[in-house]
């Protein structure tokens, strides 16, 4: 038995009395709590109170993610098995890149939002943490960048998730001296940080224009700047030779720190600082890093650009504990990335369940890394595997939802060892309030073969019509379920109404039935009791009789009919008609005599039977 | 055609959609349309504008998504909608109501004009009020329990009730001729009404000859009046002559699961949209171009065909309407599907001069400003 991770949240039932025992019972998503007696005496409470975990599902805003991201989802689940992987590579990349930007346009709408109503606030918060596990995770897992890349996508990550920069340079460069704007050298610094040296380049030219004086150190600024080698993948050079040039531009940096070139400005020996590594002054900007993981890629830019992926998780270490020694504890979110440096995906996985109350993102991004084949088959103790479970979880919560259920149908039938069993169990709860509902709940079961299913919410629906008195779409449930026995009892309704009624109901159903009218006896039966009506209407006595004759050969008149059968045979036999042709009057004799024997023969078998009785 | 269609992701599942009327005589193209929501536990109806001020010279296919006007509270699925006039649509919903609801333009907002609010109904039981049309100021409306409604937009009370006009579901209905209302029904029949007639029975009954498949929508040819098209359960569209015969002229495979609408391009009726619970619209587009000279064809000698014209207004009577032959072997009829694959339901389209919009059970609304027409 493994130990509990975390301690269990608690959450109080406000309405609950003191001292009272409570009982409670599983839902998919949530639980229904209730208060029990175990006394005889004493008043009871009526209530049943539901905790509900994910909150989130029931959020509007949210609501778009979880639509647009079914569709990455299904498109993500055709992508054929047999192609080779390195073709594979750039779609799943995209996919990712999909899935983030969904992410970010949630969070963008929702930051709108949550200008104007507060509660908004922790999501937005929530979703800005997510993008950020999921942008690390691609470049780290997905796009799996060796050493030279793997430092520029690091790069790219850090500035997407830096947006203050952009802003405070806007301010500073709208004012009227920008070199004298109190923000100026924070943003210089900042740029520098985060490796964008060229917009630096451009900002310290303000500055350099204003201090004549100091031209020279300026102009040697700009160059050392200008001259910092960038690692170009795509071109011819290797990474060894990155390298070289690399350490030969560091030394140059060292030097001009040794000369004292830049000793008589205090920001340009800052920066001259910064970009040779400097760790001591790198922490001294850690209100402008703002972040650990900010630090860890700053200081592997300007002391280890070559860094391996393998050796990432050092540093990622060494930069959390050095940057965080003012707090002690270090947040989910820090171990979470801490995790993702270390490459152990599968703690990724699991401290991002424990932080998070809704399962959307680790379902997703595990569903993903399965497909990139970087989850190693991991069976857990119930069978399925780790992706499997998270989908199966993160479906059962979209089950609940009254409107969301709908996506959930296609998240279950990517679950090869347990969605069908799931499904099958949660598609039956649906509330079916109209029939058009009902109608795609159905189509759902069908298209599955879920003939248990189909079954019972055809008779459902069935029932319903035919307590309201709809005979024709009592018909058409059970038509569509095949549901011979139903369509017996709705024949019954119809042949009951007539004994009661003297007259047929619904004719408009009975006259069209159609083939439909096989699906049971007592439907053909009524069908056929109807023609002969029709029949007789139309004085077609003959073709009546005869049809009346077979009807009570067959056997297939309920016995309770006989006696109306008897009764509708007894003008046909008084009939003195004759008709033109020779043949066809003999014929009409030999059913009125048969049909005597039969009106005889009947008579006997219901006198016995009321003997009996 | 993929280029020029983009979604718009609305939390919350479109059940209709309509375009707001625009005068037949400016050659304006449509900008406001109307959606309805179900399967909320707060349902709305919402007005959308997609800015096309003035003609149709934007070379963009998707200028801008459609932008939310107003919005308002609905109780109930929203099951049908249709625009009365230019400030007022009808909408039909799960709990049996039929509302007029306004749409004050200038301030943004909608109001309640009238409201039934069980028009519809069992005697101990919600019964849900399915589809509606109408023609200002009549609002005829069927449901679940088998009853034809007739209204007035200006009178409280109904005009007349049509009490057990069907034994089963009735789903959808439209006008044949202004006295004359076409209704299809749970058990795949097609029942004309004659509203001049006392008698509470069907004037005639067209169905397939076979399983009894139910019909989910009907529509009318716009100008040759005796042509109807319906779609079904089983995702064929099926094309009547209601003059001739009770059983189909022409049934074609169309989607794979329920077909929830079929349109005849208002203006340009060559063409026919159809949408699915299979997730796929098709733009049906036959050709009416015949081999025969214009004065072999018979009927009025002036009227040339032309396939991007709007049709005269008697039409040519005697031309037999490509849909009827249709076939889709004999090549006279292109399909082509108007959606990304992997949606979910469809569950409704409209289509007015060049403009396309379809809502999903995906909660994403679909616009397309260059149909080819």
């Amino acid at each position: 038995m493994e130990e509990v991770d975390v301690e269990p949240a608690v959450t109080n039932i406000p309405a609950a009395s003191d001292g009272k025992h409570l009982g409670f019972a599983w839902g998919p998503g949530d639980i229904l709590v209730y208060e029990t007696l175990y006394k005889a005496s004493g008043s009871g409470c009526s209530f049943i109170h539901e905790v509900r975990k994910d909150e989130d599902i029931y959020s509007p805003n949210l609501r778009k993610l979880f639509n647009e991201s079914h569709h990455i989802f299904v498109g993500l689940q055709t992508i054929r098995e047999d192609l080779p992987s390195k073709n594979k590579k750039p779609q799943f990349v995209s996919i990712s890149k999909n899935y983030r930007s969904v992410i970010r346009a949630c969070m963008e709408e929702l930051q709108q939002v949550a200008e104007v109503a507060t509660q908004y606030g922790n999501q937005v918060s929530i979703l800005l943490a997510i993008e950020l596990i999921w942008n690390l995770c691609e470049v780290l897992f997905i796009d799996a960048a060796p050493a030279g890349s793997l430092l520029l996508h690091l790069l790219d990550w850090v500035r997407l998730h830096k947006a203050d920069v952009d802003e405070k340079a806007a301010e500073v460069l709208q004012s009227e001296s920008p070199a004298e704007h109190h923000d100026y050298w924070d943003v210089v610094v900042s740029y520098v940080l985060q490796g964008r040296l060229e917009e630096a380049r451009q900002m310290l030219v303000k500055q350099a224009t204003l201090h004549p004086a100091a031209r020279k150190m300026y102009k040697l600024m700009d160059t050392l700047l200008s001259k910092m080698p960038f690692y170009n993948p795509g071109g011819t050079q290797t990474l060894t030779e990155f390298d070289v040039k690399w350490r030969h531009w560091h030394g140059e940096v060292n030097r001009c720190l040794q000369d004292n070139s830049f000793a008589s400005n205090q920001h340009l020996e800052i920066i001259c600082k910064i970009i040779v590594g400097d760790e001591d002054t790198l922490l001294e900007h850690k209100e402008l890093l703002s972040t650990w993981y900010h630090f860890l890629v700053t200081r592997l830019l300007f002391s280890h650009p070559t860094v391996k992926p393998t050796e990432l998780h050092y540093y990622a270490q060494s930069c959390m504990t050095m940057f965080l020694d003012a707090r002690s504890v270090p947040e989910p979110l820090d171990n979470i990335l801490l995790a993702a440096f270390e490459f152990d995906i599968h703690q990724v996985i699991k401290e991002c369940s424990i932080a998070l109350n809704n399962w959307w993102f680790v379902a997703h991004l595990t569903d993903l890394l399965d497909h990139c084949k970087l989850l190693q088959s991991h069976n857990l103790h119930f069978g399925s595997n780790l992706r499997e479970f998270l989908l199966l979880e993160y479906a059962s919560g979209l089950f609940t939802h009254h409107s969301l259920w709908q996506l959930a149908v296609d998240y279950f039938d990517n679950c090869p060892e347990f969605g069908r069993v799931y499904l099958g169990l949660q598609i039956e709860h649906i509330p079916l309030d109209t029939e058009r509902k009902a109608l795609k709940v159905l189509r759902i079961c069908e298209q599955r073969q879920m003939s248990e299913q189909v079954r019972s919410i055809c008779k459902i629906m069935a029932m319903r019509a035919l307590r309201n008195n709809r005979l024709g779409s009592a018909l058409s449930w059970s038509i569509r379920a095949k549901d011979a026995a139903f369509a017996t009892l709705i024949s019954e309704r119809f042949l009951q109404d007539y004994c009661t009624r003297g007259t047929f109901s619904d004719l408009d159903l009975i006259d069209n039935l159609g083939p439909a009218m096989l699906l049971s006896d007592r439907l053909t039966f009524l069908g056929k009791y109807r023609e002969f009506h029709k029949l007789y209407g139309e004085k077609r006595f003959s073709e009546a009789a005869k049809l009346l004759l077979s009807l009570m050969t067959a056997k297939i008149a309920p016995r309770s009919f006989w006696m109306t059968l008897l009764t509708d045979a007894l003008p046909l036999l008084e009939q003195k008609e004759v008709g033109h042709r020779a043949h066809d009057n003999m014929d009409k004799k030999r059913v009125l005599s048969s049909l005597k024997t039969s009106f005889e023969l009947l008579l006997m078998q219901l006198s016995s039977t009321s003997s009996k009785c | 055609i993929m280029e020029n269609i983009n979604a718009k992701y609305v939390s919350q599942k479109i059940s209709k959609t309509r375009w707001r009327l625009v005068s037949h005589s400016s050659l304006q193209q449509p900008d406001i349309f109307a959606t309805g929501s179900w399967d909320n536990e707060v349902n709305k109806i919402s007005f959308w504008s997609i800015g096309n001020h003035g003609g149709s010279d934007t070379d963009d296919g998707f200028e801008g998504d459609p932008q939310l006007l107003c919005e308002y509270k609905h109780d109930g699925d929203v099951l049908d909608l249709q625009f009365l006039d230019q400030d007022r649509i009808v909408t039909t919903s799960s709990t049996g109501a039929v509302t007029i609801f306004r749409h004050h333009q200038n301030s943004q907002t909608i109001s309640v004009s009238h409201r039934w609010p069980r028009a519809h109904r069992y005697p101990c039981d919600n019964a849900p009020c399915t589809g509606v049309v109408c023609s200002s100021p009549e609002i005829v409306t069927v449901g679940e329990d088998g009853k034809i409604i007739v209204f007035r937009a200006d009178q409280e009370g109904v005009i007349r009730v049509i009490e057990n006009a069907d034994s089963s579901t009735i789903h959808a209905v439209t006008y044949l001729r202004t006295t004359e209302i076409l209704t299809v029904n749970s058990i795949g029949q097609l029942k004309l009404w004659d509203f001049r007639q006392q008698s509470d029975a069907p004037s005639q009954i067209l169905s397939l000859s076979g399983d009894r498949v139910p019909l989910h929508c009907v529509d009318r040819h716009p100008n040759q009046q005796h042509i109807v098209a319906t779609g079904g359960q089983d995702g064929m569209l099926c094309v009547w002559d209601v003059r001739q015969g009770s059983t189909p002229f022409s049934l074609m495979e169309a989607h794979s699961a329920e077909m929830w609408e079929v349109h005849f391009h208002p203006t340009n009726p060559d063409h026919l949209f159809t949408c699915s619970e299979d997730g796929s619209l098709l733009h049906w587009e036959t050709s009416t171009h015949s081999d025969m000279p214009s004065f072999l064809q018979g009927g009025r000698n002036n009227s040339m065909i032309s396939r991007s014209a709007m049709a005269p207004a008697g039409g040519n009577q005697s031309l037999i309407s490509a849909w009827l032959s249709g076939d889709s072997s004999k090549g006279r009829l292109e399909t082509t599907h108007m959606l990304p694959s992997q949606t979910l339901s469809v569950n409704s389209l409209d289509v007015l001069g060049q403009c396309l919009v379809c809502g999903t059970d995906g909660e994403a609304i679909f616009v397309n400003r260059q149909v080819p027409v």
